[in-house]
């Protein structure tokens, strides 16, 4: 068949394999207290901060690393990786960017420099553990948006940070975030202020570099009252035979009315045809609906990582709250993937929204899991999911593990869930009308996905289309 | 090679699903601006032959040919025989959720187009709103996912529009006929005879005689156990319809089966 013959086009799939020559500073491998000390001295924090690190370090050391997931994963020796890996200054006047790192970001097709942003798209460069650049600040500053890598803000805005940093993700939640609690290094704020709706897309996007490195990068998300921001985050990572961890926490805050709209377009390294290397993508994601109808969206398509562990969810503790979860989640060669969400509804009149679109390939396996809690408060509220998996090849799997936990007696929870496998009939179909195999199989899919997508970003769900027909380019057959 | 001739000449076809052959031994040439009906009891591999010349990836030709525009079909992939003009109406047309008939038929009409010469969004609009007029199909069904949900006489509908944009120069109608009531079929007609011209080869394949009131044969031949068995003019048809298919056996000295 014509689409097997593309195999060998696989070693050209993942565009963004390549490594970027550049200095860097960099902790001993290894994971200790000094370790910690050694991160937040660099970061230059605060004395309560650094606190706070230990605080999750030694509350990490007591808990065992989770099992409970549908994935097999090797031993990750936590000594052996280095947790603080920053570009060094090659001594330029401040706000500069190191021009080898402005060509690497071009190269992934981000402009970084002012000139040459993209217009309705503000976006932070993040390599490896630190923040490189952020662009559209004026527009921003001009409304009071506050949009920095989250480094700068403990420096600038202590006060907010404090305020909010673990209050919906907190340093003991689990295994995974603790560690990120510990040794995040960098990663995005952003603060809208009461009744501001942010005038462009907000854009964090995250490159691991270097050899052996984590990331941890730490997200917080602060939206006042009658505030609206969409934010997307995209990343990518170098062709690397080791596994790399990728452990970040985000927290997202709505207060009354506000509305907080999260996008992940994430294609970190998968690795190769068989399963060697690739990055573990284990990240907490959680928003709090703190305010009366508030409303927080998450929208993700991921594509990469060797293994992906990610359950964004929304806390619904504002009366008439709302939490939305669209996921297109694709598999293929060796991946794993386990992700859903968790929508709890602690107020009244509460709903959630779940639209799982589950993908695999090759011989890949690809689960959803999924919680949806109404507590007893919570009447008169209401959950509709719809999880559906689609099955390319027979080599591959797909599970639904849906956990419903309705705890009054005035609220609905509904849950759909189908599997299907890419059928012959409608590939043969599209290609009597003249479509190429390729095209019809991509065609299949994005259909599959067009809820998911329809809710991205115009130019982000372009995107996303053609990153998941670059994935699928050459596993149809 | 590429040449002119559009005479679809099938030679001998066999095709298998398994060890079970379907097809044994077919042969027929239909020249542009021909109308063949294909008739024949249920199970007589009808629908295979169809399916076969399309090139439906469950059926394995163990013989014969098929050649249209100097190419033996039965070497190119289903897309391949399409960009040659090839058109198959399905008899049970495929639904694709989440792919609205106006997308899904833009890039059929791009697929045979040079990657420098896609046709442009507002002339494929117009000609694509005059098609769906014509056919008496609702506007709205253009942006809705194809055959998600479609009645049988809508997803046939959907067929002769697609058959329209695409102006095949080899039809082949799949029992477009069956399901269908007599204003539905009235208007499949209609569409197809708009085709219709001296530059059309056509292959009617159906069951019953009504569409062939409409859609008019210059040759009809009966299809049995896998062959053609008999062919001749127009008035097959009304044989048929007067004294059904153990007339044909008669005359082919198979016998019929006693009445019990």
């Amino acid at each position: 068949m014509a689409i097997l013959e593309t195999d060998s086009k696989l070693v050209q799939e993942y565009q963004h394999g390549f490594t970027t020559e550049i200095e860097e500073d960099r902790a001993p491998d290894g994971l200790n207290e000094d370790i910690i000390r050694f991160i937040s001295a660099k970061k230059q924090e605060p004395e309560w901060l650094l606190e706070w690190r230990l605080k999750a370090f030694r509350w990490w050391q007591k808990m065992p690393e989770p099992r409970w997931a549908h994935l097999r994963i090797d031993p990750i020796d936590y000594q052996a990786i280095c947790y603080y890996a920053a570009p060094r200054k090659r001594g330029e006047a401040e706000g500069e960017i190191d021009p080898e790192l402005a060509r690497t970001f071009e190269k992934l097709g981000i402009p970084i420099e002012e000139r040459n942003a993209l217009a309705g798209v503000a976006v932070d460069a993040v390599f490896d553990s630190v923040s490189v650049a952020t662009t559209h600040r004026k527009i921003l500053e001009e409304k009071g948006i506050i949009f920095c890598s989250i480094s700068e803000a403990v420096r600038n805005h202590p006060e907010l940070v404090r305020k909010y940093l673990g209050t919906v993700v907190p340093l003991s939640d689990n295994y995974f975030a603790s560690l990120n609690s510990a040794v995040f290094t960098d990663g995005s704020f952003c603060y809208i202020p009461r009744g501001v709706r942010c005038p462009v897309e907000l854009s964090t996007y995250f490159r691991i570099n270097a050899l052996n490195t984590g990331q941890f990068e730490r997200t917080l998300i602060v939206a006042e009252p009658g505030s609206y921001v969409s934010y997307l985050e995209g990343c990518t990572a170098p062709q690397r035979d080791q596994n790399q961890l990728h452990a970040a926490v985000v927290e997202l805050i709505a207060l009354d009315d506000a509305e907080i709209k999260y996008s992940t377009i994430q294609n970190w390294y998968a690795g190769d045809k068989d399963g060697k290397g690739g990055i573990y993508n284990f990240v907490t994601k959680r928003g709090l609906c703190q305010g009366r109808r508030s409303k927080i969206s998450w929208t993700q398509v991921e594509a990469g990582s060797a293994i992906t562990w990610k359950y964004p969810g929304c806390v619904l503790a504002g009366e008439g709250s709302v939490g939305e979860f669209y996921s297109v989640a694709f598999t293929n060669h060796r991946m794993q993937a386990d992700t859903g969400t968790k929508m709890v509804h602690l107020a009244p009149h509460t709903r959630s929204t779940i639209i799982s679109k589950g993908i695999s390939a090759g011989e890949s396996c690809n689960s959803y899991r999924g919680l949806v809690q109404i507590a007893p408060e919570a009447h008169h509220s209401r959950n509709h999911s719809a999880c559906d998996s689609m099955l390319v090849g027979d080599r591959c799997s797909a599970n639904t593990f849906p956990y419903i936990e309705a705890e009054n007696h005035t609220s609905i929870v509904e849950h759909e869930a189908t599997t299907s496998k890419i059928s012959e009939e409608q590939l043969f179909y599209l290609r009597s009308r003249g479509i190429p195999e390729s095209d019809a199989a991509s065609l299949v899919v994005k259909g599959f996905c067009r809820d998911v997508f329809k809710t991205l970003p115009m130019e982000f769900s372009v995107e996303a289309v053609k990153l998941l027909e670059l994935k699928l380019e050459g596993s149809i057959g | 090679m590429m040449t002119t001739d559009s005479t679809l000449h099938i030679r001998d076809l066999r095709a298998a699903i398994g060890d079970t052959e379907i097809l044994k031994g077919v042969s027929l040439t239909i020249a542009p601006g021909e109308t063949h009906a294909v008739m024949g009891p249920n199970g007589s591999g009808k629908s295979t032959l169809a399916n076969v010349i399309m090139g439906h990836p469950a059926y394995e030709v163990t013989g014969g040919e098929v050649i249209f525009r100097g190419q033996n079909l039965v070497d190119l992939d289903p897309e391949e025989r399409a960009a040659l003009g090839v058109f198959m109406a399905f008899q049970y047309p495929v639904a694709v959720p989440g792919v609205t008939v106006a997308n899904f038929l833009k890039a059929a009409v791009d697929a045979r187009r040079p990657e420098d010469d896609k046709v442009k969004a507002s002339a494929f609009l117009k000609e694509l709103r005059e098609y769906v007029a014509f056919l008496d199909i609702d506007p709205a069904f253009i942006n809705r996912s194809l055959n998600d949900g479609f009645s049988g006489g809508e997803k046939k509908r959907m067929e002769i529009l697609q058959m329209l944009m695409l102006k095949p120069t080899m039809g082949i109608m799949d029992e477009t006929d069956s399901g269908l009531d007599i204003d539905a079929l009235q208007v499949v007609a209609k569409g197809v005879n708009r085709l219709a011209g001296p530059e059309l080869g056509l292959l009617v394949i159906t069951h019953y005689e009504r569409i062939l009131r409409y859609i008019v044969p210059d040759r009809v031949h009966i299809f049995m156990d896998g062959q053609v068995v008999m062919s001749g003019g127009q008035e097959v048809v009304q044989e048929l319809e007067a004294k059904g298919y153990d007339w044909v056996r008669e005359q082919l000295g198979q016998g019929v089966a006693a009445p019990v």
